[in-house]
């Protein structure tokens, strides 16, 4: 930290707003403005530099003070028969609490980024996989196939910081990286070799994603394929790609869980996670889901470790109930299960609350905007701008400290859920 | 506040002392003297009970990555073992790989009043200690991992001297706030990476040259000559291969005399004699840790039933996943740092292979003569849930049940094993030994494991009982810090325990290095990278206890 009379520039700062965590970039902390000096993208920035909101707490539209509110929540909760704590884009200690507020008060909790979390953790249930992490696909990559994912989106640095760089540790000429998109194309040209080389695109429908797994599965195996094209792809083609990861040293498989949006996408990353299983029966190979944005990560972490399961549990029957499909968040609410909605989002003011017919508190980002306002609102801090926390990257074996940029005074998840719970 | 426990047999083996009728007072959480006054605010009658120090687990996989992997990918195992919420403590679930605040719970309710995670992947390191932090009643702490991080297995190559090799340790021991060192597969999680499947103690890593008897080597002359106290904790090359007993021969005159503790001993004492290829080599390991001062062990026992195993080696692992019971696994390269592999899995009493690692475990036990270089633990989860420590100090204390569960497993097991003619019983003493003082002393917990004055006051009182298991079950009495944690087998407070670390120095060049490693070749920052005290005291609930270097440390 370097400090002159007007702002506050940090350094190595966190960023808890896209799932690879980046830590290194250079934040200016003017009074309540923050700008990204160095390292910054489009998600980094508006993760960053949303300017600070209203700061008061509101109940049904009226500023109330924090007591006021916090009693308030106490009370729907005493009297709600199943209550749903949802949204939980939160850091460590907001999830903690939020984990011990459901215990109490036999909620259920679920993550706005379920349903795309949950492609992954079925296949982990089912089957289990292979994967590896940043650092490793930094320094090992030799061939990354993309996998019906557009990842620059969603992930800006991703081919900077972890294919392009320009050193690695194992003789391995970054810029000769092959790149394989399977399913979608990029958007962009991040994925483009310093030297002008473009990624090399099979393109397919995300309808056709599961059979052309399926055959690139059977060619791994070194199956006869009848067929001469799947989806619009050559056979021909796949059968290159499988001998080219089979030939790789170390293949990574990529995909995001949010990306490939469609009815049991988990099955297709089922059939890939273990198609790399096989390929590692002769070469080394790993599959790298992204996501772990906004605490997703984090949050099921947190929930698997103080409750055996990760997020859709409830605590209804006194014990942690788990079923990733009764207590999906949309589905209860939409089948009126739910007679409160407590819903925690402190990263993203466009993370709005579903709208229901359902009293609705709400710990949102300061700055958040309501189609219907909720009967509670309490702006909450951003964790790594207005308070420090923690977050897990999407690899989930690297978490990150996430420091206090400015003092907006606005309290923390932990801070307000722990008081809710004291006042049950 | 003082208080009196009044009349125990105390068995206090850091003191000499084999049931000594006699008063413990304990004030602020300390046990002192008898007070000049004679002033007690609070007695607890303990007349005709076995008071010993709380119980210490010196190996238990109970927070970190690989273990929330294993929570997260089992429902089904924790479908059976819900616990539910009361007025004083979390719900929680399970049975292999229990939830943080169900571990601490069960933990206290048999007694024991400290675990320690043995396999902390440095980069991992915050998870696991926010994984401890929630973790309730016991203290912790944990043993971070190297031998196959990309920095050391550099420095090796490039033949960096000792010094260089030391402050890096003590360097990544204060960092990651670990206890001690540990090192798994050494080398071979590295090597798994290049494509090798297998790495013999003196088979070179593809990439860099080294082998994993100079890692051994490296790593536990650090490790002593910064003083930390617990020896380096080896999880050694081949784990579950047979035959492996000879790398483990190997391995033990490779420590040259050095202070060296082979972890999960059972795992790595597998010949290859018989029909099965598959033998005991628990006399020959015994006697080579009975002749080799320097070495400890700790047995990782196998009980029969449903587990799951968690381990960062990664390596053995993928080979173990053909044996997934359920059918599933998960295998993780991890940071240019280390791996980690879970394997569910099944032990099956009519299992010849899993009914002879059984034997072995308990012949290992029973054959290494003295108590104080071997330590009782099932590897939890690995060989099984640490909830099955009664039942294995039931075993270990009482022959005709031993030898009677030994008659009903696989035939072809019991013709291969010595078990049944080995009549030791383990004592009470020799009980206390393991897991109370020799633990605390193997670990260096200056002020637990023992009960004499200035301790602190980690205290188990028990009913005796002849059913071994039923009293190690259920203690009439657990305190912690001097607070009654449990009463009759029951939780009755909650409290936080504190995590044991060691702080050895190191010279600040190292980190010029290692500033331009992480800025060249991570995904994360130096400073990120560490962990600050703060962390650990976190919202005030936890709290830090250094413990005291060896004297003769240096750097």
């Amino acid at each position: 930290m370097t400090q002159d009379s007007t702002a506050t520039v940090w350094h190595e700062v966190a960023s808890p707003f896209c799932g690879i965590a980046s830590d290194d970039l250079t934040i200016e902390a003017d009074g309540h403005q923050i700008k990204i000096l160095e390292n910054a993208d489009p998600v980094t920035r508006k993760g960053f530099e949303t300017p600070l909101g209203d700061t008061q707490p509101r109940v049904n539209g009226e500023a109330v003070t924090m007591e006021q509110a916090i009693s308030q929540i106490a009370d729907h909760l005493i009297h709600s028969q199943q209550p749903l704590i949802g949204g939980m884009g939160t850091d460590l200690n907001g999830a903690r609490a939020a984990m011990a507020l459901a215990d109490k008060s036999g909620a259920t909790m679920d993550s706005l980024y379920s349903p795309a979390a949950f492609r992954n953790i079925m296949v982990l249930q089912d089957t289990g996989y292979m994967t590896t992490t940043l650092t490793e696909v930094r320094n090992r990559c030799d061939l990354l196939v993309v996998v019906g994912s557009d990842i620059e989106q969603a992930y800006p640095r991703f081919y900077e910081r972890m294919i392009w760089n320009e050193s690695s540790m194992f003789d391995l000429e970054t810029h000769n990286r092959r790149i394989v998109y399977l399913g979608k194309k990029p958007s962009g040209d991040a994925s483009t070799s310093p030297n002008g080389r473009e990624a090399e695109v099979l393109a397919c429908d995300d309808a056709d994603l599961p059979e052309v797994i399926s055959v690139l599965r059977a060619l791994i195996n070194n199956k006869n394929v009848q067929a001469e094209t799947v989806g619009g792809i050559q056979v021909s083609d796949l059968k290159a790609l499988a001998d080219a990861v089979l030939a790789a040293r170390y293949s990574v498989f990529t995909w995001s869980g949010s990306l490939l949006d469609y009815d049991h996408a988990e099955a297709t990353i089922q059939t890939l996670c273990e198609a790399i299983k096989e390929v590692n029966a002769t070469t080394r190979s790993c599959g790298l889901p992204l996501g772990g944005k906004e605490g997703d990560t984090t949050v099921n972490a947190v929930s698997s470790w103080q409750s055996g399961y990760p997020m859709r549990t409830t605590f209804n029957r006194s014990y942690p109930d788990y079923d990733p499909f009764l207590n999906d968040a949309r589905r209860m609410l939409n089948n009126n299960e739910v007679d409160l909605l407590i819903w925690v989002s402190s990263f993203n003011t466009e993370a709005t609350p579903p709208v229901t017919g359902v009293p609705t508190v709400v710990l949102g980002r300061s700055g958040m905007q309501f189609e219907t306002e909720p009967d509670i609102f309490i702006p909450v801090g951003v964790p790594g701008i207005d308070h420090e926390g923690h977050t897990f990257r999407c690899d989930s074996a690297v978490s990150l400290p996430l420091k206090k940029l400015r003092d907006s005074g606005l309290p923390s998840v932990f801070e307000v859920l722990s008081a809710v719970e004291q006042a049950l | 506040m003082l208080l009196k426990l009044t009349g125990g047999r105390v068995i206090d083996p850091a003191h000499d002392q084999n049931e000594v009728v006699r008063d413990i007072y304990v004030r602020d959480g300390r046990i002192v003297d008898k007070p000049a006054d004679g002033q007690v605010d609070e007695e607890v009658d303990c007349r005709g009970k076995i008071v010993m120090a709380g119980a210490i687990d010196m190996h238990t996989h109970i927070g970190g990555g690989k273990v929330n992997i294993a929570r997260t990918m089992l429902p089904e195992d924790h479908a059976e073992a819900v616990v539910e919420r009361t007025e004083l403590m979390r719900s929680g679930c399970g049975h292999a790989a229990p939830s943080t605040l169900t571990t601490g719970y069960r933990y206290a309710e048999m007694g024991y009043t400290a675990g320690f995670e043995p396999a902390v992947i440095p980069i991992n390191a915050r998870q696991a200690h926010m994984e401890l932090h929630d973790t309730p009643i016991i203290d912790k702490g944990g043993y971070v991992m190297l031998g196959s991080d990309d920095f050391l297995l550099r420095m090796m190559a490039a033949n960096q001297d000792q010094e260089a090799i030391n402050n890096y340790v003590a360097w990544t021991i204060n960092h990651s706030q670990a206890l001690g060192l540990k090192v798994v597969n050494p080398g071979g999680i590295n090597a798994f990476k290049f494509n090798q499947r297998k790495l013999d103690l003196d088979q070179k890593n593809d990439f860099y040259g080294v082998t994993p008897r100079e890692i051994l080597q490296r790593l536990s002359r650090a490790v002593k000559e910064i003083g930390v106290p617990h020896p380096l904790h080896v999880h050694g090359c081949n784990l579950g291969v047979p035959g492996n007993m000879n790398t483990t021969l190997e391995t033990i005159q490779a420590s040259e005399g050095v202070p060296m503790h082979l972890t999960h001993i059972q795992f790595h004492s597998y010949g290859t004699e018989g029909d099965f290829k598959f033998s005991s080599g628990a006399a020959e390991i015994a006697e080579a840790i009975n002749n080799n001062p320097n070495i400890t062990v700790d047995v990782g026992q196998i009980m029969f039933g449903q587990t799951v195993t968690a381990s960062g080696d990664n390596m053995r692992q993928f080979d173990g996943a053909a044996h997934a019971h359920p059918n599933k696994w998960v295998n993780m390269d991890i940071e240019c740092d280390a791996g980690c592999g879970v394997v569910p899995f099944k032990y099956k009493d009519q299992s010849y292979v899993n009914a002879l690692q059984w034997m072995i475990g308990l012949e290992t036990f029973l054959l290494v003569n003295d108590p104080w270089r071997i330590f009782l633990t099932t590897d939890h989860p690995n060989g099984a849930p640490f909830t099955s420590y009664p039942h294995l100090i039931k075993l270990l204390m009482d022959r005709s049940f031993r030898n009677d569960i030994f008659e009903t497993l696989h035939p072809e097991a019991q013709n291969a094993s010595r078990l049944a003619s080995i009549d030791r019983e383990y004592t009470l003493y020799e009980i206390a030994i393991m897991t109370r003082a020799g633990a605390a002393k193997l670990l260096g917990l200056a002020d637990r494991g023992h009960l004499g004055i200035g301790a602190a006051a980690d205290i188990t009182v028990y009913s005796e009982d002849a059913d071994r298991e039923k009293m190690f079950s259920k203690p009439d009495f657990v305190f912690k810090d001097g607070e009654m944690v449990v009463r009759q087998g029951q939780v009755q407070k909650v409290t936080w325990g504190t995590t044991h670390v060691v702080k050895p120095n190191y010279d600040l060049s190292i980190e010029k290095p290692l500033q331009k490693y992480f800025d060249t070749y991570h995904t994360m920052k130096l400073n990120n990278f560490k962990i600050s005290n703060d962390e650990i005291v976190d919202d005030g609930r936890g709290s830090l206890t250094i413990q005291p270097l060896h004297k003769e440390g240096r750097l």
